[in-house]
C-alpha cells in the first residue's frame, strides 16, 4: 500500500510540473552524454596509447658516410643496452622498399629517389617509449649518427588534441550537471511548495521522515534515470551517424567504439544521474522543509 | 523550564514548572504572547527548552532525537483554530490520510474511520469536502483526525478561535467527551465563556510566568 502511494505520488509530481520535468530531463541527458562520451575517450586514449606506444619505435638515422665500424660498433652499444629492448638494422635496399610501400601513392616521388639517397638506419624499439631522451643523449654524440627521430613525439600531439576532446566534454558535463543540479534544486522545491499542506499534516501526526521525503527523493531520481536513458541514446545515435560519415575514414587510425562500450557506460550514467538528483533533492528537503 | 527564543529580549516562558496528570483537563489561558502557544511546541517538541526538561508520557523528550519525533508525535493528537484539513480531500479522506502516512492499511482506515467520524457527529457527511462543511464540522474533522489514533495527550490550540459561540460549546462538548475516555486534554484558549463553562484546572500565564493555577478554575 505504502509503495503504491509513494509511486503514485512520484508520478502526480512529475506531471504536475511538467515543463520543469522535462528541463530537468534534458539538462540531465546532455550532461550525461558528455560524461559518458568523455568516460568513452578516456577508456579509448588509453587503449590507443596502449596500441602505439607498444609499436612506437625511434629511429637512429646514420650519416650517408658512416663507416661500416661505426656501423657495427653501434648495432653492438644498442644490442647491450638496457634500455632497448629490440634493435633492427635497416640497409639502403630495406629503407627503399619502405619508402616505396609508403609512398606507393606519389608514384613520381618513388622514381625521383634511389636506393643510395636513402640513409641507413637502425630501428630501436625501448623497453619503455618514455625513456627516449636517454636514448637520444647518449646517442647523439656518437660517431656516424646522423639523426634520432622519436615517433612517439608524433603520437604525443595526437593524443593532446584527443584528451584535449576529452577535457572539454568532460567541462561541459561539469557546467550541464550544475545546472541541472540547479533545477533538481528547483523542481524539489516547487514540488514541495505545492504539497505543503500535506507535508505539514504527516509531520503533526508522525508520518516518518522517509515517507515524507521519499516521494520528493523518487521524483528526482525517475528525471535522473530518464536523463541518463536519453543520454544514452544520444551516445548510440553519435556512433550511427559517425559509422556512416567521413569519420568512418578514421577507423583505421582511432580504434573503433564498440557497443559493448557504449553500453558499458549506462551504468555509469544511470548511477551518476540517480545519486546526484536524490543527493540534490534529499538536500533541498533538509533546508526547505526541514525534515 | 525556561524558553527564550533567538532574538527574543525577554524569555517566552520563565521558570515554569506544570505537571498535569493522565486523564486531566487543562486549559491554558493568558493574553496573546503570554508563551501559552510555547506549551504547545514544547509538548510537540517542535522547539526544546533553554533550561529544564519536558517530560511526556513519562518519557524525557527534551534531548530527544530528531528522527524520534515522529514516532512520538504519534501519540499526541493536535488541533488548530486554523483546522489544518486538506481541501482536495473529503472529511473521510483527511481522516484516513493521518492513518496511512504513518503506515496503517486502507483495511483498518475503513474499520476505524467511519467509527471516529461518527464519534464527533459527522455520521452521514463523510463524502463531503471542506469547504462544503461549517467551520464547526471543519473541525469536528480535524478533532476526528487528531483522535483516529488513540492519541494519550489531545493539544489544542486555541480550537474556538474561529467559531461561534454555539458552535465552540459543541466543539468543547466533544473535547470532554473524548477526555471522558482517558485522554488528557490540553488546551490554549482566551475564550472566557468557555473555560467558564467548563470548570476545569486552568493555570494563567503572564509574561512567561505561571500567575495562578487553580482546580475547577474561571478565566478570571
Amino acid at each position: 500500500m505504502r509503495m503504491k502511494y509513494v509511486l503514485s505520488e512520484v508520478l502526480v509530481g512529475l506531471w504536475r510540473n511538467v515543463t520543469m520535468t522535462i528541463a530537468m530531463i534534458i539538462t540531465m541527458a546532455v550532461s550525461l552524454f558528455m560524461l559518458g562520451g568523455s568516460g568513452l575517450l578516456y577508456q579509448k586514449v588509453g587503449d590507443m596509447k596502449d596500441l602505439y606506444y607498444e609499436n612506437v619505435e625511434v629511429s637512429i638515422f646514420l650519416k650517408t658516410d658512416a663507416t661500416e665500424e661505426q656501423v657495427d660498433a653501434l648495432g653492438q652499444q644498442l644490442e647491450q643496452d638496457p634500455l632497448v629492448r629490440d634493435s633492427t638494422y635497416v640497409n639502403k635496399e630495406q629503407a627503399y622498399e619502405r619508402f616505396q610501400q609508403m609512398y606507393a601513392d606519389a608514384p613520381d616521388l618513388v622514381s625521383a629517389v634511389k636506393p643510395d639517397q636513402l640513409p641507413e638506419s637502425y630501428r630501436v624499439k625501448l623497453n619503455d617509449p618514455e625513456q627516449y631522451k636517454a636514448i637520444y643523449d647518449k646517442y647523439k654524440a656518437t660517431e656516424g649518427i646522423d639523426t634520432i627521430v622519436d615517433q612517439s613525439k608524433l603520437l604525443d600531439k595526437v593524443f593532446g588534441v584527443l584528451s584535449g576532446f576529452q577535457n572539454g566534454a568532460l567541462a561541459i558535463a561539469i557546467v550541464m550537471a550544475v545546472a541541472a543540479l540547479l533545477l533538481v534544486a528547483n523542481t524539489i522545491q516547487v514540488a514541495a511548495y505545492s504539497k505543503r499542506r500535506e507535508v505539514a499534516v504527516m509531520k503533526l501526526v508522525g508520518a516518518s521522515n522517509w515517507f515524507i521525503q521519499a516521494p520528493f527523493v523518487l521524483e528526482a531520481v525517475v528525471a535522473g534515470l530518464f536523463g541518463s536513458i536519453l543520454g544514452l541514446l544520444a551516445l548510440v545515435a553519435v556512433k550511427v551517424l559517425a559509422a556512416g560519415s567521413s569519420m568512418a575514414a578514421l577507423e583505421g587510425l582511432i580504434t573503433p567504439i564498440s557497443w559493448t562500450d557504449i553500453f558499458l557506460t549506462f551504468p555509469l550514467m544511470a548511477a551518476v544521474g540517480g545519486v546526484v538528483s536524490a543527493v540534490t533533492a534529499w538536500v533541498t528537503l533538509r533546508f526547505y522543509l526541514r525534515v | 523550564m525556561t524558553k527564550t527564543y533567538p532574538k527574543a529580549s525577554r524569555p517566552s516562558l520563565d521558570n515554569v514548572s506544570v505537571s498535569i496528570e493522565k486523564g486531566e483537563f487543562v486549559f491554558f489561558i493568558g493574553p496573546s504572547g503570554s508563551g501559552k502557544s510555547t506549551i504547545i511546541k514544547l509538548l510537540l517538541h517542535e522547539v526544546t527548552p533553554n533550561k529544564g526538561r519536558v517530560v511526556v508520557n513519562g518519557k524525557d523528550v527534551t534531548s530527544m532525537r530528531s528522527w524520534k519525533r515522529p514516532h512520538f508525535r504519534r501519540s499526541i493528537g493536535c488541533v488548530f483554530q486554523d483546522f489544518r484539513l486538506l481541501p482536495n480531500r473529503t472529511a473521510y479522506e483527511n481522516v484516513a490520510f493521518a492513518l496511512e502516512v504513518i503506515g496503517k492499511t486502507k483495511a483498518v482506515a475503513r474499520r476505524v474511520v467511519p467509527e471516529v467520524l461518527e464519534l464527533v457527529g459527522l455520521g452521514g457527511k463523510e463524502h463531503r469536502y471542506p469547504h462544503e462543511l461549517s467551520g464547526g464540522e471543519q473541525q469536528r474533522v480535524a478533532v476526528a483526525r487528531a483522535f483516529v489514533n488513540r492519541p494519550l495527550i489531545l493539544l489544542a490550540d486555541e480550537p474556538t478561535g474561529n467559531l461561534d459561540p454555539d458552535t465552540s460549546i459543541e466543539i468543547m462538548r466533544l473535547l470532554d467527551r473524548i477526555n471522558r475516555t482517558g485522554t488528557t486534554v490540553v488546551m490554549v484558549t482566551h475564550d472566557s465563556n468557555i473555560v467558564n463553562q467548563m470548570r476545569r484546572r486552568v493555570i494563567e500565564i503572564e509574561s512567561g510566568r505561571i500567575v495562578r493555577d487553580q482546580a475547577r478554575g474561571v478565566y478570571g
